[in-house]
């Protein structure tokens, strides 16, 4: 009902946009654009966004803003963690985006004018359009670790859980580290980016260990009362894979570093790592931020589940990690690009008027190495619920690996390999 | 006119269990949730997964059948078939069957 009266009410305002649409059903490309799109960010919510906007939409104008040269993938960073891969392998560029149509912009957005639908880039120039797409990723509240809010602190204490020089510097921390040294890695309370992820490096860094520096140990200081995703599993490899190796820790929330000494203090205890990475809680990224689209819990930002549209400031539909999610919809890469094909899907039809998708479905696969080589998936598929106005998980559907195996070892890459595409084209 | 009007909606109705009308661009749409895996459009990278552009409906839906019922054993698609409905399955069949395959 909404719908239909916004687009009528759209049409009867511009004729020269029902010339432009009588036109574009008689070519399938070329044609008078029907609208001008922004998409702030080049991860893969953005970076599908953008290409699906070109492949469904044909004659939109689409202008990616992106502050790095080339993407670098979060999901697979573990294998470089681990040293099973090099930081070259899960990075690629904007060239297939590009040869898509999208206009692709190196630089940073610092502002975003809702009301005169412009954004500004760091450099002083604008960009109008006519829907905005915002896929900020998260940024990290490293003010809520003590000791941590410092450059020097971060310099040392990594992340590591955006992919790029994080993730090579990390490597390094390890490869320098002596035999018998203890690496320490702190989970933040949910939600956080990837929740399997943190048990997946844990794995991974110990696999290297256990080859490379045998007398070492791993020590996971999870906030969270248990492990996140895949428990079971996770539980069994650090169990029969890692034993002696790995230590779990539950309900262990870190308060304060010493960046220095490497000490992470807990509630009752210090604890001594000779590589200590700190994952912090996490937010929606500085441009949400910035922008006014944090309305929910003071981090993440709202949305229409229909178009992906902001439920804070109209004409700006907001992709991926930095959404406050539907039950049970993780925050994961996978999810972001499907995220951008509901938003892609909308805008293609607000932008001519028509009424959106009333029944989109979103789905999630994660795979995590426990190796590797051996892996474990978990998989979901979401319907919308137009009673709830929300995503909810199908019942009877989705669920776990039966147990860590090559053969989806083999999926995992073959997955990575699809989704850059499929973004990236 | 009129007559063949309603007998059209007719046929939608029992066609769509939804209540609104089915958008346009549904089948297209669903099948981009696959997109991850399979390809764009169904076409696929590398040999571990198997492409879906250009292969008959029919095929993909049995072979979906059988992952739902345990004939066909699966890593996955057990799984994830089961999240959609026979009617989302059969629009997602027909896209692909309708794609072009990558050269």
């Amino acid at each position: 009902m909404n719908a239909t009266m916004f687009s009528r009410r759209r049409l009867l305002g511009t004729g020269a946009a029902l010339g432009a649409l009588s036109l574009a059903g008689c070519a399938s490309t070329g044609g008078p654009s029907i609208g001008r799109v922004v998409v702030v960010g080049g991860g893969f919510g953005g970076s599908t966004a953008a290409r699906y906007l070109r492949l469904w939409g044909g004659n939109v104008d689409v202008t990616l803003v992106e502050r790095n040269a080339s993407f670098v993938s979060c999901p697979i960073s573990n294998l470089v963690v681990g040293g099973y891969k090099q930081i070259g392998e899960i990075t690629r560029g904007y060239d297939g985006l590009k040869a898509a149509g999208v206009k692709v912009v190196q630089g940073e957005v610092v502002a975003i004018d809702a009301a005169g639908k412009t954004v500004r880039l760091a450099d002083g120039s604008t960009l109008p359009y006519d829907r905005l797409i915002v896929s900020p990723g998260v940024d990290f509240m490293t003010e809520s670790v003590g000791g941590l809010a410092t450059t020097a602190a971060q310099s040392k204490i990594l992340h590591g859980w955006k992919a790029g020089p994080q993730t090579v510097a990390l490597r390094q921390q390890l490869e320098s580290m002596r035999d018998g040294g203890v690496f320490a890695i702190s989970i933040p309370k949910v939600p956080y980016r990837c929740p399997p992820g943190p048990y997946e490096r844990a794995c991974l860094v110990a696999s290297y260990l256990k080859q490379a520096k045998p007398k070492s140990k791993v020590l996971v200081l999870d906030a969270n009362p248990e492990v996140q995703s895949k428990k079971a599993l996770f539980e069994k490899a650090f169990k029969e894979r890692y034993d002696g190796i790995l230590e779990y820790r539950p309900n262990a929330e870190l308060k304060e570093v010493d960046a220095n000494g490497g000490t992470a203090r807990l509630e009752f205890e210090d604890v001594k790592a000779d590589v200590l990475n700190v994952i912090p809680p996490q937010r929606a990224g500085d441009i949400a931020r910035a922008a006014g689209l944090i309305n929910v819990n003071s981090r993440w930002v709202g949305v229409n589940w229909l178009t992906m549209e902001s439920t804070a400031v109209p004409g700006v539909h907001v992709l991926g990690d930095a959404t406050f999610p539907a039950p049970t919809m993780p925050k994961s890469g996978h999810m972001a690009n499907q995220h951008a094909k509901v938003a892609a899907a909308a805008i293609i039809q607000l932008l001519k008027g028509e009424a959106v998708n009333a029944t989109p479905v979103v789905m999630n696969t994660c795979y995590s190495f426990v190796t590797g080589r051996d892996v474990i998936h978990v998989a979901s598929v979401h319907q919308y619920n137009a009673e709830q106005k929300t995503f909810l998980p199908v019942q009877g559907s989705g669920g776990v690996s039966a147990a860590a195996n090559q053969v989806e070892g083999r999926y995992a890459l073959s997955w990575a390999d699809n989704i850059w595409a499929d973004m990236l084209g | 006119m009129p007559v063949r009007l309603t007998l059209a909606a007719a046929v939608l109705a029992l066609a769509a269990p939804w209540a609104q009308a089915q958008d346009a661009h549904l089948a297209r749409n669903l099948a981009a949730t696959c997109a991850n895996c399979h390809g764009t459009n169904g076409n696929v990278r590398g040999k571990d997964v198997k492409p879906l552009a250009g292969v008959a409906a029919e095929k993909i839906l049995a072979q979906i059948a059988d992952f739902k019922s345990g004939a066909q054993p699966a890593t996955i698609m057990h799984q994830i078939s089961k999240g959609y409905t026979d009617e989302q399955l059969k629009l997602i069949a027909a896209y692909f069957a309708a794609q072009k395959p990558a050269p």
